[in-house]
C-alpha cells in the first residue's frame, strides 16, 4: 500500500519498523468504515423527493413524499426520547451488528499485537508514520501523522478494548431501537476520532480528534433528538467544550509564534526554549488546560457532563466515562514536557483537579437519577487524575485513567442493566415513572443478582478497597502529592502567594476528604438501587429481571478487569511486604515518554520512608472503610419514599440537590444577556437603527430629494435605466473595439 | 496532462474563452424560442433554456479545469497571459492573465456556476430566458474581474458584474426584492464610482511610455512610488470603500442581510460563494499592493483590523438571534469575510494563505448553506427557524447534509473550514497576537449560532404537522450538493495542492507589500 511505502521510508532505524505496528494506520481507519458502512445502513431508509418539490409544497403530498413520510415515521417512532420501546428492529440490524461490534473487536485485536511487539521491542523514541503533508505553508509544516509510542498505546487499547466491550453491550442495550444503524454509525466515528486524537504526532491532528469525539458526543447526547431535553443536552456539551477548544486554538497559536514547530517531538525538543518556569510556558500551559477543562469537564467547565447523560447510557460509559473525557488528562500527559517546565501551571491543574474532585462529590451526594451520581462520580475521578498529572505523577494519573476506565465502564453499564430492566417493568405496564430514579428502585438484587454483585466490586474498588484496582490507582496519586511537598520544583514553586509545599498538603487533604464522600455516596447509590424494599410497584415487579448475556458477559469482563487492574502497576512499598509480582509495571512500561519530565519535577524531592507511606496507605483505606460504614449505618433505604411522594430538600441540602445553582447563575449572567444584547443592542439598535436607518436609507432619503427633481425629468423605472447601461456599456465597447 | 494542454496550446486561448463562453450561452439562451410550460417541467417555462445554461456552464469548468494543472507554481509572473490593445488612445488594454489567487478564485467560480444552475432549476419558472442569459453574463463578468490586469478592464468587469445581479435579486426575489436591489446596487455602485475615480487619477498621473494614460497593472504596480502619501492615503480611501462594501465589512454591510434574503436561491449563492470574495480580492490584488504605505499605515492598518475583528464578533452575534435562516447565513458570512480580512491585513504568509482558504471555503459552504435553504424554502415556502422542528426524521438524508454542512462552516477540523480559519488566526497571531486571541472566541460564537439553529430546525419534537410530509432531497439535488460534499472533505483532509498553488503568489504579496512600505517616497513637497 501507498501509504505505507511513504511511511517506512521515514521510520526505517526505528525497532518497530517492519513489525506488525507498520498497521498502525489501520486503527483509526476500521472504525471509520464501520461509520461509513453503518451510516449508508441508516440512510438507506431514505427516500427520494420527487423531481419538483415544490408542487408538493402547495398540494395535497405526492404518492411518493406520502409514502416516504409514513415510512420514516415507523422508522423513528418511539425513539421520541428515552430508551427502549418495542418496536420492529431496523430493517439491517443484523448487518449493523456484525459491522459495529466487529470493527471494534478487530481493531483491539490489532492493539493487543502491537502492544506485544511493543513490550519485546521496548522503543526509547515514538514509532512516527507520516502520510502526507497536511498544511504546508512556509515555515509552518504541519503533517498528517501518526505518532505510536506507550503513552498512546495505552489509550489505544483502553479506547478499543473497553470500546468493543461497550460496542457489545449496546448489540443488546439498543437492539429495538429504530436508529440502530444511526447509533452503531456515531459509536464508530466516536471511536475513530479516539483514535485519531490518541495517535495525531503534532496537535493539530490532535486537535481533529478532539473535536471530532465532541461531535461524536454531541450526536450521542442527542441522539433522541426529538426530545428537546436531549437535543439542548448535545447543543450545551458541543457548545462548552468549544470554550476550551479556545484555549487549545491558543495555545497553538503561542507554541508555534514562540518555538515554531507544533509536532510532539518537536516541542519536546524545543520546550526549554521557552525558559524554564517563564510566564510564557506557564500562560501555554494554562491555555492548554483551558481545553482540558471543558473536554474533561472540570471546574469552571464541568457543566455540561450531568447533562451529557441524556445520551443513551452506553455511550455514557463510552465517551462520558471511559474514554473521551479522559482526553484531557492524557492531553497534559502528551504535553509533561511543557508543564514540567512550569510548577505554577501545574499547580494550577492540581488545585483545579483537587477543588473539582470534592466540589462533584458533594453534589454527587444528593442526586437521586443513578447515572447522575455516577456523572458526578466521573467528573469528581478526573480530577483525581488532575492532581496527578497537576504534580507531574503522570504515571499514577495514566494509570488512574485505566483502572477508571474499568470500573466506571463497568457501573455504567451496569446502571444500563438497572435501567433497561426498570425500563422495560414501566413500559409493560404503561407507567410514565422515572426509570432512572433510585426512588423507585430498591431491593433490586433479587431481579438483578449479576449486575448487583458486579456494580458493588466496582463500587468497592471506586471507593479504594485493596486490593481492587482503584485502591491502588488513587492511592499513587495521593501518595506522589504527598511525596511532592518535599523538595521538589513543585514545593519550592509559589502559587498564588501560597508555598507549594503547603499547597499540597491541602491538595492531599482535600483528596482524602473526597475519598471519603467518593465512599458515601457510591455505597448510597448501591443502597438505594439494590438493598431494602422493592419500590418500583408491585405489578412491575413481575416484569424486573436480568438483562441478557449479551449485556452481562461484557459486564463480567469488566469486573474482572477491575479486581486486577492494580497488578499493572504494583507500587514498590506492597511488593516488598506481598510478593504479588513485578511492580511498577506501568511505570516502567511509559518512562520512555514521561520519565524525564517527571525526573524534572521530582529532582530534589526527599523519599518518602516506607512506614510513612504503609501509614497513608493505612489511612486511606480507612477513610474509605469508614465512609462505607457511615453510609450504611445512616441511610435507611427503607425510608426512602417513592419519587412522585419525595418532598424537596430545602436549605443547604436544597443547594447541593440543585448542583449550587451554578447551571441557572450562569444562563442569567452570561447567556441572556448575550441574547438579550445581541438581539436589542446590536441587531435592532446597531444594525437597523443607526447603520441602516440613520446612514443608509437617511442618505437614501437625501438622495430622493435631490432624486425628485430629477424624476421630473425621467419615467422612473430603474429597469430600463439598467438595462440601457448594459447596453451602453457593450455598445460602446464593441464600437471601440472593433475602430 | 500538461503535455496535453501544451500540445492543444491551452494557456493561449483559455483565459479569454472562459470570458466568451459565457457570453455566447447567454446568446443561445436568448435566442431560444419563448414556450409554455410542457408536461413534466414543472410548470417551468422555456425549460430547454436551463438545460443550455446548465451544459454551458458545464463546459465552462471542463475547460477551466485545466488551469489546475497548467498552472505552474513555481513562477512567479504572470501565467496564460494575453494582451492586445484596445483603446490605444486611453492607453487602455485588453490585457488577461493569473497568478495562484485568481486561479483558484476562478475555479471557485466555474464549479460554483452549474451548481447553483440546478439550484434553480425548479425554483425559476418566469421569464427563464433572461435568468439563465444574466447569470451567464454575471458569470463573465465575475471572471473577468480576476482576470484582468488592466484596472480600466478590471473596471469595467466590476460594473458589467453588478448589473445582473441586480436584475435577478429584482425581478426573481423575494417579496421585498425592490427594496433589496436597489439597496444593492446604490450601495456597491457609489463607492465603485470613486474607485474609478481614483483609477482615473491613477492612469492619467502615472503615464507610460510616450505620455500615453497608462492602466496598465504591473506599470501602475512599479511607478506607484511616484504618487506622494498624502495622495495615496486618499486613492486607497477610495479603493477601500469600493471594496469594503463587497467584502461587507462592518459597518458596511447592511445591503448584504436584504439582498441574500430576497434573492432566489443561486443569487443568494452566487453573492455569497463569489462576489462577497471581489471585495478581499480586490484588496489583495489592488488595494495593498499598489498602495502598501496607505494600506499599512498603523493607523489605517489598525482600523482595518478592529473593523474586521469587530465583524468576526459582531456578525456572529447578530446571526445568533435572527429568526430567518438566510438572514443568519447572511450575517454569519460577514464573520467569516471578517476572518479574511483579518487575515489579509495580519500579512503573514499563514494569514494570507488562511484568508485565501477561507474565501475558497466560505464560498463552498456558505454556498451549499444556501442551497439547502433553498431546498428547504421550496418545499414549505417559509426560511423562519421557527416553522420547522424535528425535520430530521421527516428528511435524513437533508438533515445529514445540513448538519455536515453546518459543521464545516463552524470550522470543525477535518473539513475545509478549520484549515482556513485556522492558517488564519496562527499567522495573525504573529503580528497581532491580541486581535487573533479576541477573533478566536469567533470559533466558539459560530457553533452557538449554527448548531443552535440546527436544533431548532432539524432536532427538538416534529411538532407541526404541516412539517410531517416533507419530501427528502432528490436526485438533482444530491447531484448538487454531493460535489460540494466532496470538496468539503478534500480541502478539509488534503488542502496541500491548493495551498501549493497559492503559495508563491501569496508570498510575493507579502513581500512587495512589506518592500512597499519601507522603499522612499517622493516626499510632499516635491513637485
Amino acid at each position: 500500500m501507498l501509504l505505507q511505502a511513504v511511511a517506512a521510508a521515514g521510520a526505517q532505524t526505528h525497532p518497530l519498523s517492519g513489525t506488525i505496528a507498520e498497521w498502525v494506520w489501520l486503527l483509526p481507519l476500521l472504525p471509520l468504515l464501520g461509520f461509513l458502512i453503518n451510516g449508508l445502513l441508516s440512510l438507506s431508509s431514505a427516500h427520494l423527493g420527487p423531481a419538483d418539490p415544490s408542487a408538493t409544497a402547495h398540494d395535497e403530498p405526492s404518492e411518493g413524499a406520502a409514502e416516504a413520510s409514513v415510512v420514516t415515521h415507523g422508522e423513528e417512532s418511539g425513539a421520541g426520547g428515552d430508551d427502549h420501546h418495542a418496536v420492529k428492529r431496523h430493517r439491517w440490524a443484523g448487518l449493523t451488528s456484525i459491522v459495529g461490534p466487529g470493527v471494534l473487536i478487530i481493531a483491539f485485536g490489532l492493539a493487543v499485537a502491537i502492544w506485544q511487539t511493543m513490550v519485546s521491542a521496548h522503543p526509547d523514541a515514538p514509532f512516527i508514520q507520516r502520510y502526507f503533508s497536511w498544511m504546508p505553508v512556509g515555515d509552518l509544516q504541519i503533517d498528517a501523522a501518526i505518532q505510536l509510542d506507550q503513552l498512546s498505546m495505552v489509550m489505544v487499547l483502553v479506547v478499543t478494548g473497553v470500546g468493543a466491550l461497550i460496542h457489545i453491550f449496546s448489540v443488546g442495550y439498543m437492539r429495538d431501537d429504530p436508529g440502530y444503524p444511526r447509533y452503531f454509525s456515531y459509536l464508530n466515528l466516536f471511536v475513530f476520532f479516539m483514535l485519531v486524537l490518541v495517535l495525531g504526532a503534532n496537535y493539530p491532528v490532535l486537535f481533529v480528534g478532539w473535536e471530532g469525539v465532541g461531535l461524536s458526543s454531541y450526536l450521542l447526547i442527542g441522539f433522541w433528538f426529538n426530545d428537546k431535553q436531549n437535543a439542548d443536552a448535545g447543543l450545551k456539551a458541543f457548545i462548552v467544550n468549544r470554550i476550551g477548544d479556545f484555549g487549545f486554538l491558543v495555545a497553538m497559536f503561542m507554541l508555534f509564534a514562540n518555538i515554531g514547530v507544533l509536532d510532539f517531538v518537536g516541542v519536546n525538543a524545543k520546550a526549554l526554549d521557552l525558559g524554564a518556569g517563564s510566564a510564557l510556558v506557564t500562560t501555554i500551559c494554562l491555555f492548554i488546560f483551558l481545553g482540558c477543562t471543558g473536554k474533561s469537564a472540570q471546574i469552571p467547565l464541568y457543566i455540561w457532563l450531568p447533562d451529557a447523560m441524556a445520551g443513551p447510557t452506553p455511550v455514557s460509559a463510552l465517551i462520558h466515562a471511559a474514554t473521551m473525557v479522559t482526553a484531557g488528562v492524557y492531553l497534559i500527559a502528551r504535553s509533561a514536557a511543557l508543564f514540567s517546565l512550569s510548577p505554577v501551571a501545574s499547580l494550577t491543574v492540581a488545585v483545579v483537579g483537587a477543588v473539582t474532585a470534592i466540589f462533584a462529590a458533594t453534589i454527587g451526594l444528593k442526586q437521586w437519577d443513578i447515572k447522575k451520581v455516577l456523572a458526578y462520580s466521573t467528573i469528581s475521578q478526573l480530577g483525581y487524575m488532575f492532581v496527578g498529572v497537576g504534580v507531574g505523577a503522570y504515571v499514577s494519573g495514566m494509570f488512574h485513567l485505566v483502572t477508571h476506565a474499568f470500573f466506571k465502564a463497568l457501573l455504567f453499564l451496569g446502571s444500563g442493566s438497572v435501567i433497561q430492566a426498570m425500563h422495560n417493568a414501566y413500559h409493560a405496564t404503561h407507567s410514565t415513572d422515572d426509570a432512572q430514579d433510585m426512588r423507585n428502585m430498591g431491593g433490586l438484587r433479587r431481579y438483578l443478582p449479576v449486575t448487583f454483585v458486579l456494580m458493588w466490586i466496582a463500587t468497592l474498588a471506586i471507593s479504594g478497597i485493596p486490593p481492587l484496582s482503584g485502591f491502588f490507582s488513587k492511592d499513587e496519586i495521593l501518595g506522589s502529592v504527598f511525596a511532592r511537598a518535599h523538595g521538589s520544583s513543585l514545593a519550592t514553586a509559589t502559587w498564588l502567594g501560597i508555598p507549594g509545599g503547603t499547597l499540597l498538603y491541602i491538595i492531599y487533604g482535600i483528596g482524602l476528604a473526597a475519598a471519603f464522600l467518593t465512599a458515601v455516596y457510591m455505597t448510597r447509590m448501591m443502597l438505594y438501587t439494590f438493598h431494602g424494599p422493592t419500590r418500583t410497584g408491585a405489578e412491575e415487579e413481575k416484569y424486573l429481571g436480568e438483562a441478557p448475556w449479551v449485556m452481562t458477559g461484557p459486564l463480567v469482563i469488566l469486573g474482572i478487569l477491575t479486581v486486577i487492574g492494580g497488578w499493572l502497576n504494583l507500587p514498590k512499598v506492597v511488593t516488598d511486604i506481598v510478593p504479588l509480582g513485578p511492580g511498577e509495571l506501568f511505570g516502567h512500561f511509559l518512562d520512555p515518554v514521561v520519565g524525564s519530565a517527571t525526573a524534572r519535577i521530582t529532582a530534589g524531592a526527599t523519599e518518602v520512608a516506607p512506614t510513612t507511606e504503609e501509614a497513608l496507605i493505612g489511612a486511606a483505606v480507612i477513610i474509605a472503610v469508614v465512609g462505607i460504614i457511615v453510609a450504611v449505618a445512616r441511610l435507611k433505604p427503607a425510608n426512602v419514599p417513592r419519587a412522585k411522594d419525595a418532598i424537596p430538600e430545602t436549605g443547604f441540602e436544597g443547594v447541593v440537590a440543585h448542583k449550587y445553582y451554578v447551571d441557572e447563575a450562569l444562563d442569567r449572567t452570561v447567556v441572556e444577556p448575550t441574547y438579550v444584547v445581541s438581539r436589542s443592542f446590536l441587531w435592532r439598535f446597531v444594525d437597523n437603527g443607526v447603520i441602516d436607518g440613520l446612514f443608509v436609507n437617511g442618505s437614501a432619503a437625501l438622495a430622493r430629494t435631490f432624486g425628485w427633481i430629477g424624476s421630473r425629468l425621467q419615467t422612473g423605472n430603474t429597469g430600463i435605466y439598467a438595462w440601457s447601461l448594459v447596453v451602453g456599456v457593450l455598445l460602446l465597447l464593441g464600437v471601440i473595439t472593433l475602430r | 496532462m500538461a503535455s496535453f494542454l501544451d500540445s492543444i496550446g491551452y494557456n493561449g486561448w483559455v483565459l479569454p474563452a472562459l470570458l466568451v463562453i459565457p457570453l455566447v450561452g447567454a446568446i443561445v439562451v436568448l435566442l431560444l424560442p419563448a414556450r409554455e410550460p410542457a408536461d413534466g417541467t414543472a410548470g417551468v417555462e422555456s425549460p430547454a433554456a436551463r438545460q443550455v445554461a446548465f451544459w454551458f456552464f458545464v463546459l465552462e469548468f471542463i475547460v477551466s479545469l485545466g488551469l489546475w494543472w497548467s498552472y505552474n507554481p513555481a513562477d512567479r509572473g504572470w501565467q496564460a497571459s494575453i494582451d492586445i490593445s484596445w483603446i490605444p488612445s486611453w492607453g487602455v488594454r485588453f490585457t488577461l492573465g493569473i497568478d495562484g489567487i485568481a486561479l483558484m478564485m476562478v475555479l471557485l467560480t466555474t464549479f460554483i456556476m452549474p451548481l447553483s444552475t440546478l439550484g434553480s432549476w425548479t425554483n425559476i419558472r418566469t421569464k427563464v430566458r433572461s435568468y439563465y442569459a444574466l447569470l451567464l453574463i454575471l458569470s463573465s463578468g465575475m471572471i473577468g474581474v480576476f482576470l484582468a490586469r488592466d484596472l480600466f478592464l478590471f473596471y469595467v468587469m466590476w460594473e458589467v458584474m453588478l448589473v445582473p445581479m441586480y436584475f435577478i435579486i429584482g425581478i426573481w426575489g423575494g417579496e421585498r426584492r425592490i427594496y433589496a436591489s436597489i439597496k444593492f446596487f446604490l450601495y456597491t455602485f457609489l463607492p465603485s464610482l470613486l474607485m474609478l475615480v481614483a483609477i482615473i487619477y491613477l492612469g492619467l498621473h502615472l503615464r507610460g511610455a510616450g505620455g500615453v494614460p497608462d492602466f496598465s497593472y504591473d506599470h501602475l504596480l512599479a511607478a506607484n512610488t511616484a504618487v506622494p502619501q498624502r495622495t495615496a492615503l486618499w486613492l486607497f480611501s477610495a479603493f477601500f470603500l469600493a471594496f469594503a462594501v463587497k467584502v461587507p465589512m462592518f459597518p458596511f454591510h447592511t445591503w448584504l442581510p436584504d439582498a441574500h434574503v430576497e434573492a432566489p436561491t443561486a443569487g443568494s449563492v452566487i453573492l455569497a460563494g463569489i462576489m462577497l470574495k471581489m471585495g478581499t480580492f480586490g484588496f489583495l490584488r489592488f488595494g495593498l499592493p499598489l498602495f502598501p504605505g496607505a494600506a499599512l499605515n498603523p493607523t489605517v492598518r489598525m482600523i482595518i483590523l478592529v473593523l474586521a475583528v469587530i465583524g468576526i464578533i459582531y456578525g456572529a452575534l447578530v446571526a445568533m438571534v435572527q429568526p430567518d435562516f438566510k438572514k443568519l447565513v447572511a450575517y454569519s458570512s460577514v464573520s467569516h469575510l471578517g476572518f479574511v480580512m483579518l487575515g489579509i491585513f495580519a500579512l503573514t504568509l499563514q494569514s494570507v494563505q488562511g484568508a485565501l482558504m477561507v474565501m475558497i471555503n466560505h464560498g463552498i459552504s456558505t454556498g451549499a448553506l444556501f442551497l439547502l435553504v433553498g431546498i428547504i424554502y421550496e418545499r414549505r415556502h417559509s426560511r423562519l427557524i421557527d416553522a420547522y422542528g424535528g425535520i430530521a426524521r421527516v428528511v435524513p438524508m437533508f438533515a445529514a447534509v445540513l448538519t455536515f454542512v453546518s459543521l464545516s462552516s463552524i470550522g470543525l477540523p477535518g473539513t475545509n473550514g478549520f484549515v482556513g480559519e485556522f492558517l488564519v488566526l496562527v499567522g495573525a497571531f504573529r503580528t497581532y497576537p491580541v486581535l487573533a486571541v479576541i477573533s478566536t472566541t469567533g470559533v466558539i460564537f459560530a457553533a452557538v449560532y449554527l448548531l443552535w439553529a440546527l436544533q431548532r430546525i432539524l432536532f427538538n419534537p416534529l411538532d407541526k404537522p404541516e412539517n410531517t410530509h416533507i419530501p427528502d432531497l432528490n436526485r438533482r439535488e444530491l447531484a448538487m450538493l454531493v460535489p460540494l460534499i466532496a470538496v468539503i472533505v478534500w480541502l478539509g483532509i488534503y488542502p496541500a495542492p491548493v495551498l501549493r498553488r497559492m503559495e508563491t503568489s501569496a508570498q510575493l504579496l507579502v513581500d512587495r507589500v512589506q518592500a512597499g512600505t519601507s522603499a522612499p517616497r517622493v516626499s510632499e513637497a516635491a513637485p
